[in-house]
């Protein structure tokens, strides 16, 4: 884009060129903030069960929700950058998208932002889908709305949790069944665990090699996705069969607890559920501040309302990047605290939980439908309860969580109309 | 922007340990009816005073544990086991703490004897009491394996076999506190008949340690059937 500009004074003078500095500042800011506050509650269970330390759950965090961001991220920023609005009821006024995007990046940031202060429990998505909408109804026209694909993603936000807890359910049902209520249970955990892992690597390959790379100058197709995910579940498996076998067993802690030995099993597939979750989260939240980005910058480079730009792959890279340094900058520490405040959640529960939500966050990526990687955790935690499997579950949290998706959406659409208006005041 | 964390929030505090925690401190504390009896047999002061103190501090102790277990068991919670459940387990233990308290204060207060007949059974009688207790104990130390469980299986069958053990231990506590009955019953003419309606008193007392420790294993098998 940068051979547009002759040069570098030409560019920052350039009504253009300030939309794309501005969307690029806007756009970090937001994935600053993901980085900093939402990948602490999709690696909170991990932490918390005490399977992974907090300098091993950022490690796992960085790589994998970088991965899940540049390799699967692109079919969600689809959605957020012109799913939700339709193009035509712009009348060919590329300006108002743009003052719109940047209104909504900035809304959803603000919303975040304060939320994040007062300790609410706010979703990324459920934020950026509002600010995108509240711009396009109110500032544009009714019509700029794709009403029926809001539709879709707002029933998309009811059923990823109940999906994830009936996954959840099943799933630590079957640990029982197979695992937990035998009278071999360290032995069958040994013999079973390694399932669970190539399930896990497999779908993962398989939404990735599907969706992912393609922008990276892989094509794969004809049915070879499926022996390349198959063949990387193997390996998962394997390399999951060569921790297990490393693991050290406390006859003294299983002599207190039956159940101990069993447990430092599931803690070390944990990490892979963990790495799982975190390219779950990076798949489908990085959208969150990349989508609109992205529109801002293609809007700008063309100049024109092409439904049809492709989505520039750096651009996916930059909002990686950018929940990295969230995470750096002050990720760990919301993470310390998350952990040390879950002491009584147990690997094989975790584990559950992880494996359901994971699923279900990359499945709702592979599908392009922005859902709130929380929201899923939390429903699968509760399909653990429900199973009788978690001591205590604080019903009064939850209910504020699930309540907090109503009020942020009109919050964000609210605050993204101030900022449309304004916007337009300074551009027009 | 680190504040408090909703995710962590989600988890409440699990009442398993507390509640097990406190029956271990409700049974250490009864433990000393059994000092206690063998000092009003052996007509040691010292020892009766200090079984006492014993008791009263472990009865005390489990009342603070109640009161802080109590207050962090909010309606809201979801938990594997009936709120209903827990809290009334809860009761039942604080219950066992304070019958024990009582028979120290009774022996205590009016300086108690037993007639010598009476000695060794009732002697036998406190110490199996002890052991309902104990073995009711147990069985709220299996609640963390069932929650790991989650209430079925072999561990369902194991701790039901402990139940049945808890109930067949205090049906001898019965059987003996039938026993000490009839022997009180013909000593009657020879003793002072305040005496006498204390001994009885006595003997129910110690006896509803036992029972209360039972309700305790009827309310966990009411936790295994939901």
């Amino acid at each position: 884009m940068m051979e547009l500009f002759t040069s570098a004074a030409d560019f920052f003078s350039s009504t253009a060129g300030i939309y794309i500095t501005l969307a690029a500042v806007f756009g970090i800011f937001m994935a600053w903030g993901i980085g900093a506050n939402d990948v602490a509650n999709a690696m909170a269970t991990s932490v918390g069960s005490k399977a992974i330390t907090i300098k091993q759950a950022i490690i796992i965090a960085a790589i994998f929700e970088f991965a899940g961001a540049y390799l699967a991220g692109g079919q969600v920023t689809k959605t957020i950058r012109k799913g939700i609005i339709d193009l035509d009821a712009f009348g060919g006024n590329p300006d108002l998208l743009i003052w719109g995007m940047l209104a909504a990046l900035l809304a959803a940031g603000t919303w975040l932002l304060i939320a994040s202060m007062k300790g609410w429990p706010v979703s990324t998505t459920h934020s950026i889908v509002g600010a995108v909408v509240g711009f396009a109804a109110v500032g544009v026209s009714m019509d700029a709305v794709s009403w029926g694909k809001v539709g879709t993603i707002v029933m998309s936000w009811v059923i990823s949790p109940v999906l994830a807890g009936t996954m959840a359910f099943a799933v630590f049902m079957s640990i029982q069944k197979l695992i937990i209520n035998t009278t071999e249970p360290l032995e069958n955990a040994k013999k079973y665990g390694p399932f669970y892992l190539f399930l896990v690597g497999f779908m993962i390959a398989l939404v990735t090699i599907k969706k992912g790379l393609k922008h990276i100058g892989l094509d794969v197709n004809g049915g070879m996705e499926f022996v390349y995910a198959g063949l990387l579940g193997l390996l998962v498996a394997v390399v999951g069969i060569y921790l297990i076998r490393r693991v050290t067993f406390d006859k003294v802690a299983e002599k207190r607890f039956h159940y101990a030995n069993v447990e430092k099993i599931f803690a070390v597939m944990m990490v892979f559920t963990a790495a799982a979750m975190a390219f779950a989260h990076g798949s489908n939240d990085v959208a969150n501040a990349v989508g609109p980005m992205a529109a801002v910058i293609g809007i700008a480079t063309d100049g024109t309302l092409a439904a049809q730009s492709a989505l520039p792959s750096w651009v996916l890279l930059v909002g990686g990047i950018g929940i990295v340094i969230g995470l750096a900058t002050l990720g760990y520490r919301v993470m310390a605290t998350v952990g040390k405040n879950i002491t009584e959640l147990t690997p094989t529960r975790g584990f559950s939980a992880e494996i359901a939500a994971s699923m279900t966050v990359v499945l709702a990526s592979y599908t392009g439908i922005p859902i709130s990687t929380t929201h899923t955790l939390v429903g699968a935690i509760l399909g653990v309860g429900l199973a009788r499997g978690i001591a205590a579950i604080d019903l009064r949290v939850v209910g504020n969580i699930f309540m907090s998706w109503v009020i942020t959406l009109p919050a964000g659409a609210i605050l993204s109309i101030m900022f449309f208006y304004m916007l337009k005041g300074i551009f027009s | 922007m680190v504040a408090k964390n909703y995710m962590s929030g989600l988890f409440g505090r699990s009442p398993i340990t507390p509640l097990q925690e406190h029956m271990y401190r409700v049974y250490m504390g009864i433990k000393h009816l059994s000092p206690l009896i063998e000092g009003m047999i052996a007509g040691d002061q010292d020892q009766i005073l200090n079984a006492q103190k014993e008791i009263v501090d472990g009865e005390h102790d489990a009342d603070v544990m109640k009161r802080e277990l109590r207050t962090h068991l909010p309606k809201g919670l979801f938990m594997p086991v009936d709120r209903r459940d827990v809290l009334d387990v809860l009761l039942r233990q604080d219950i066992i703490a304070n019958q024990a308290k009582d028979v120290a204060s009774l022996i205590v207060g009016r300086n108690m004897t037993l007639p010598s007949e009476m000695n060794a059974p009732f002697l036998e009688f406190t110490n199996r009491c002890i052991d309902t207790v104990k073995q009711a104990l147990q069985t709220i130390n299996e609640l963390d394996e069932l929650v790991e469980t989650g209430f079925r299986g072999l561990e369902v069958e194991h701790v039901e076999s402990m139940l049945v053990e808890l109930g067949s231990i205090e049906s001898e506590t019965d059987t003996m506190q039938e026993g000490l009955r009839q022997t009180l019953f013909k000593l009657e003419s020879e003793m002072n008949p305040v005496d006498v309606i204390f001994t009885y008193r006595l003997i129910d007392w110690v006896g509803a340690v036992a029972d209360n420790a039972e309700r305790v294993g009827s309310r966990l098998s009411l936790m295994l059937a939901r």
